[in-house]
């Protein structure tokens, strides 16, 4: 039996959730990203790494249409999640953010209590018909988020009480509350101690067994400690794109070596 | 570089830590100048108020207090038929009981019965008339009545009128002088908190006027001024801040915006004259329409006001309810309003005590009307508080000199009193992230 889930697990692995093809993100006048093809995987993480100011984090926000809020970005190309183009205008970004969820660089919890911080997302999309209903998604939710045993006693004081890296765990856990199927994680670490960094980083392997996770990261050690798959960005482009430990062992790009070596970044 | 491989003849540059030494000396000297400076601004400031609220208090303190003369009444039915109720010979009734204190004076002398009448105010005849109205079993009977004196009378006991001026260009003659001692005497005269001041509208007797009309008329023009420019004020700072598009015209609505802030109040006088008045058709004197009026003034404040703390929320906020999947009206809402409360209710309390303050757009609609009785719906005629400051300086009364300062003194205390509920409420909300 378990055997099975295993090979099933990895089976579902090699299934592609988001497929990116010609991607091209204009801020103004500027080409910020520059015709990227890409495919990201379920149930895995993918890392983008990538000196500052590469596009990764662009390039992440164009998968749940988190850039449609700036007005002067441009998104062009064709991304598909599970075959569904999310650029169609028939896909309300509202949906589309309730199942891409995203955890953002600094923790920002609402200034609520914790459970009004986790209920919210359900609340807003209707997902509990019950008081009880919302209690156990609060749970279960903080439980994945690896925080419950910090907070359960605690749940109406505020979020923004807490330290930074029970912060980002509360946010990942909000995030998570909605039952997304992909998670976008924008450097999630760059604000947090090691240790919080270690927890988060824990965190994330977990969540790997639910959902396709794609992690932006200027630290070259937690791509290769957290994720499956690495893209690497640069100047806009995507320069590589392949397994974690070919990436890091064996790249195939002059630029990709030059970067994980620390000769450019 | 050190001075041993510097080259003999040379002259020896100062090194940058004598640079610094030299620099600081003069950076000193200039910050001391400065706090100087700003010390020496500061205490300008602090004394010009200071000066301010003396003045105010020291000619409007006198208002706070009033000369009430205490009397025993024998009503006279000769003078006060029953039948003739509510009319009556009130002011002789009233005349012939002080003059029962004032041995010696002849009440058949025409100008003496005037002078002695002269002594009370001209409010205690309705006090006597409502009383037996109210109760005509009193007719035939001596009642204890306390009423006020007559303005002369009154700035007379609190030392405002110089005894020792000629007789002729006194208000108050000698014998009266001698008449009001001779009550002062024998204990008939006192001075109460003036409790009319506020419970009183307006009259053109000084000695019965007080603010109430003009408190009720305020009242009801702030709270109709509230109630259109809060909810505008916002529902506009909140598209313009959060949804409209940014192009030509919104900038051309945000320019014009801030300059309707700064727009002469006269002007939206002239304006609500024109179109709430001439082309609405709405009451003159109105505090409805002063309301209107001062809406129109206290909105751009209260969007400027809005904005700024909506600006002010962190967009972490926003990309937190955005990446879950709020919708952007869910978000405004939600998080970001509720959040930008404390910011938006400072800003209102504050275009609102502007607005307290506004006498101009008042007088051009005709607040500034004598009324003697309180409004009792926001269309009934009234003044407002800085209009009947404006009516009593105007009067030519010894007695609204005082009351014009008290009157002043009490739109200050409004107007702390609202600034301070503001800094509370700011204080309390106040959010850290």
């Amino acid at each position: 039996m378990n055997d099975m889930r295993k090979i099933e697990r990895d089976v579902k692995m090699t299934d592609t959730k988001i497929t990116a093809r010609g991607v091209n993100v204009h801020y103004g006048d500027t080409h910020a990203i520059k015709d990227v093809d890409v495919d990201i995987a379920d149930k895995t993480v993918t890392a983008f790494i990538g000196p500052s100011g590469c596009g990764k984090s662009t390039f992440l926000r164009c998968l749940n249409r988190m850039n449609d809020t700036i007005d002067i970005c441009r998104v062009q190309g064709d991304i598909r999640l599970d075959g569904q183009d999310i650029y169609d205008k028939r896909v309300d970004p509202v949906q589309l953010r309730a199942k891409v969820g995203m955890v953002f660089q600094k923790p920002n919890p609402f200034p609520k209590s914790i459970y009004d911080n986790i209920a919210y997302g359900p609340r807003i999309h209707g997902l509990a018909r019950s008081k009880a209903d919302l209690d156990v998604i609060v749970e279960k939710s903080l439980r994945r988020g690896a925080i419950w045993d910090e907070v359960k006693d605690r749940l109406d004081q505020p979020g923004t009480g807490l330290s930074g890296g029970q912060q980002q765990r509360l946010c990942i856990a909000r995030a998570i509350a909605t039952e997304p199927e992909v998670l976008l994680m924008d450097e999630p670490c760059s604000a947090l101690d090691p240790i919080a960094t270690a927890q988060v980083e824990e965190l994330i392997d977990e969540l790997r067994r639910d959902y396709s996770v794609v992690v932006v990261t200027h630290s070259m050690q937690q791509a290769a400690r957290v994720s499956q798959n690495t893209a690497f960005f640069h100047l806009g482009h995507l320069v590589e794109f392949n397994v974690t430990d070919q990436i890091f062992t064996n790249p195939q790009d002059s630029r990709t070596e030059s970067y994980i070596t620390g000769r450019i970044g | 570089m050190t001075d041993a491989t510097m080259p003999t003849g040379t002259p020896r540059k100062a090194s940058s830590s004598e640079l610094v030494a030299a620099s600081l000396k003069r950076r000193r000297r200039k910050q001391t100048r400065l706090q100087w400076i700003g010390l020496g601004a500061i205490s300008i400031a602090f004394g010009m108020l200071f000066i301010l609220v003396a003045s105010l208090v020291s000619s409007g303190w006198t208002a706070f207090t009033q000369t009430h003369i205490t009397l025993s009444v024998y009503v006279d039915p000769e003078e006060v038929p029953l039948k003739r109720l509510p009319r009556g010979g009130f002011d002789d009734v009233l005349a012939v009981s002080v003059a029962k204190m004032l041995p010696g004076t002849d009440m058949s002398v025409r100008a003496t019965a005037k002078s002695v009448e002269g002594i009370l105010s001209k409010g205690a005849q309705f006090k006597l008339r409502d009383m037996v109205v109210a109760d005509p079993g009193l007719i035939g009977q001596s009642v204890t009545l306390k009423v006020p004196v007559s303005d002369p009378f009154d700035q007379l006991n609190k030392g405002l009128i110089d005894r020792d001026t000629p007789d002729e260009f006194r208000r108050v003659k000698n014998t009266e002088i001698a008449w009001f001692d001779t009550l002062k005497d024998q204990g008939a005269i006192s001075k109460p908190f003036n409790w009319a001041l506020f419970t009183n509208a307006d009259s053109r007797f000084p000695e019965l006027a007080g603010l109430k009309g003009a408190l009720v008329g305020s009242f009801w023009a702030l709270l109709t001024c509230f109630l259109i420019a809060f909810p505008l004020g916002i529902g506009a700072a909140i598209y313009l801040e959060e949804f409209a598009p940014r192009n030509r015209f919104s900038d051309l609505i945000e320019v014009n915006i801030n300059n309707l802030a700064a727009v002469p109040s006269v002007v939206f006088g002239l304006l609500a004259l024109a179109v709430f008045i001439g082309w609405f058709g709405l009451p003159r004197s109105a505090p409805f329409v002063g309301g209107l009026t001062l809406a129109l003034m206290t909105m751009p404040t209260i969007i400027i006001a809005t904005r700024a703390a909506l600006k002010a929320v962190p967009p972490s906020i926003r990309e937190a309810a955005l990446g879950l999947g709020a919708s952007k009206q869910q978000v405004v809402f939600q998080h970001v309003l509720p959040l930008a409360m404390p910011g938006v209710l400072t800003g209102t309390i504050i275009g609102l005590a502007q607005a307290l303050g506004e006498t101009a757009p008042l007088l051009l609609i005709g607040m500034n009307a004598f009324i003697t009785s309180a409004a009792n719906s926001p269309f009934d005629s009234a003044t407002a508080l800085p209009t009947q400051i404006f009516i009593w300086a105007d009067s030519p009364e010894r007695g609204f000199v005082s009351r014009t300062s008290a009157a002043i003194l009490v739109l200050l205390g409004f107007l702390v009193m609202m600034n301070a509920v503001a800094i509370y409420l700011r204080q309390k909300f106040e959010r850290k992230w």
